[in-house]
């Protein structure tokens, strides 16, 4: 399956009723599954909507009425869609956004690339808000975190951005599901579906006082605080004796992994640090790392995003190199090997 | 023990349809399989490949930096891949289509004239089959019955061209 499919399927059995989507590639292959497989559920909407910036605040709507909704894209239609995640965010709603990320700045290129690193976990749009982000790095893991995204967006109430790039997409895997979906999907009781035999509910983005938006700020940034603790995932990779650690996500995580295998044959202590939640950061976990060892490798498809992040972590500890490739182009494992070989052997690692 | 197999040729020839049904038979025997696409701006008549990665435990990375298997369909793709296969490894040429002048002597080529057999089978179409079938048998990655098993999930939606594609596969595997 590919990743794009297998990233509709998790949704449907995650109880997802509503996907709004507009083509972009390198994620066509998810709008496509949904329109195919969603739209023929009982009570489940597809539209492919006019426009991203249509879309996202579709998804709003849905969100509001209390169904579990997504909608998915690519790099530039991302961007389009952050003034509706910014609302999203404002009324304490749940959505999970896709993004199947491509090189960029601007149009870009359709390959794929890890640039949009500062948009997803920055907020993105306008004020004071963060998303969970996720970052999965095989076809299985795009659908266990989809799965995921859909619980963490409702346990949160907060919109929950999967970030994967193109390849992760394209590529196809085997994949296991290991949910069904349900028979009946789950309703949010907060919802505004009429306000028939109660008070009517209110919910809204803007505020004259200043003072209530102060108040939902503090009580954001108390939610925010609770999913650092209790949220924030990351995996590592033959840590236990390495010398240099290579922090990297997603699909950069993959070549990486391949790069340090072939590292440990010829006898290099290399080991690897993957956030799985890029927001919230594992900054404890990286800096328990510098208690052991002082050198880290950050590794992105990027010109050097979530190295300030490790930076940050590490508060100056630890000697931190970066090595990137952007704008869609896939470094080699064999590249990255050289990239650590040198570090390694620069630093007198032997 | 971990294969890399990249299928190259114009867009067209079927190229990521042989490593899907090659990675869809590597998956029925159970093994750890990524397919990789390149996807996008091909088109009919441009140029196409995919990555297939087949291995017995977990496989890092999806990219091929020297595969141990190169299919090559047409004459870019034999220009553009011949200096990334490993030491050893095979060359597979459609010898329809591709005049084979190698500059290095340390890979087997295995040319089959994917095309012509395809045509005196009736299914010019089927080239692609042909070579995938000549890779099944000298690469041993995977068995000649899971790739015809592989046929029925691949080709689930045109189930009447399984049996022609079933026949070029095995006069592919018989050619070698």
């Amino acid at each position: 399956m590919t990743g794009n499919s297998a990233v509709g399927e998790a949704a449907i059995r995650a109880g997802c009723q509503g996907y709004f989507g507009y083509p972009i590639t390198p994620q066509n292959e998810l709008t496509e599954y949904m329109a195919a497989h969603l739209s023929r559920r009982r009570g489940c909407s597809f539209v492919q909507a006019e426009s991203e910036i249509a879309a996202i605040n579709m998804v709003y709507g849905a969100s509001l009425a209390g169904v579990r909704a997504m909608t998915s894209s690519s790099s530039p239609g991302i961007s389009l869609k952050q003034e509706g995640i910014s609302y999203l965010a404002a009324c304490e709603l749940p959505a999970v956004i896709v993004n199947m990320s491509r090189g960029g700045p601007g149009l870009g290129s359709i390959s794929a690339a890890q640039s949009d690193y500062f948009q997803a976990t920055r907020g993105g749009g306008h004020g004071d808000y963060r998303c969970i982000v996720l970052a999965p790095s095989s076809v299985q893991e795009l659908a266990d975190l989809t799965h995921r995204a859909f619980d963490l967006a409702d346990r949160y109430q907060i919109p929950v951005i999967i970030l994967g790039d193109g390849m992760l997409g394209q590529m196809m895997e085997p994949v296991e599901f290991k949910h069904e979906a349900p028979e009946e999907p789950p309703v949010r009781s907060n919802a505004l579906r009429g306000a028939k035999g109660r008070p009517s509910r209110i919910i809204k983005t803007f505020t004259s006082k200043p003072t209530e938006l102060e108040e939902l700020n503090w009580s954001l940034f108390r939610r925010y605080q609770l999913i650092k603790k209790e949220e924030t995932t990351c995996e590592t990779f033959l840590v236990e004796d390495a010398e240099l650690i290579v922090v990297a996500f997603g699909i950069a995580a993959r070549i990486a992994k391949g790069a340090i295998k072939n590292a440990r044959t010829a006898g290099l202590r290399v080991g690897m640090l993957r956030p799985v939640t890029l927001w919230p950061f594992p900054a404890e976990a990286v800096r328990e790392f510098a208690k052991r060892t002082k050198y880290f490798l950050v590794f992105e498809m990027n010109m050097g995003q979530m190295v300030e992040d490790v930076r940050l972590a590490l508060e100056g500890k630890g000697e931190v190199f970066f090595y990137g490739r952007p704008g869609g182009v896939i470094p080699t494992p064999s590249e990255v090997l050289r990239v650590i070989s040198r570090h390694y052997y620069q630093e007198g690692l032997r | 023990m971990l294969i890399k197999t990249i299928f190259a040729g114009f867009g067209g020839q079927g190229v990521l349809s042989m490593g899907l049904n090659l990675a869809q038979a590597a998956m029925l025997e159970g093994k750890n399989v990524t397919y990789l696409p390149s996807y996008g701006a091909e088109v009919r008549g441009g140029t196409a490949n995919c990555t297939v990665a087949i291995s017995d435990e977990e496989i890092a990375s999806p990219v091929a930096s020297s595969p141990e298997f190169v299919v090559a369909m047409n004459q870019p793709s034999l220009v553009r891949f011949q200096n990334q296969i490993q030491s050893g490894g095979l060359f597979f040429i459609n010898s329809s289509l591709v005049e084979a002048e190698l500059s290095r002597g340390d890979i087997e080529v295995i040319s089959v004239p994917a095309n012509s057999i395809a045509e005196e089978l009736g299914s010019p179409r089927s080239a692609n089959m042909v070579m995938l079938g000549a890779l099944t048998k000298k690469s041993n990655v995977v068995s000649l019955p899971s790739v015809i098993e592989g046929l029925k999930d691949t080709l689930k939606n045109k189930p009447k061209l399984i049996a022609i594609n079933k026949k070029a596969l095995m006069a592919g595997y018989n050619a070698v």
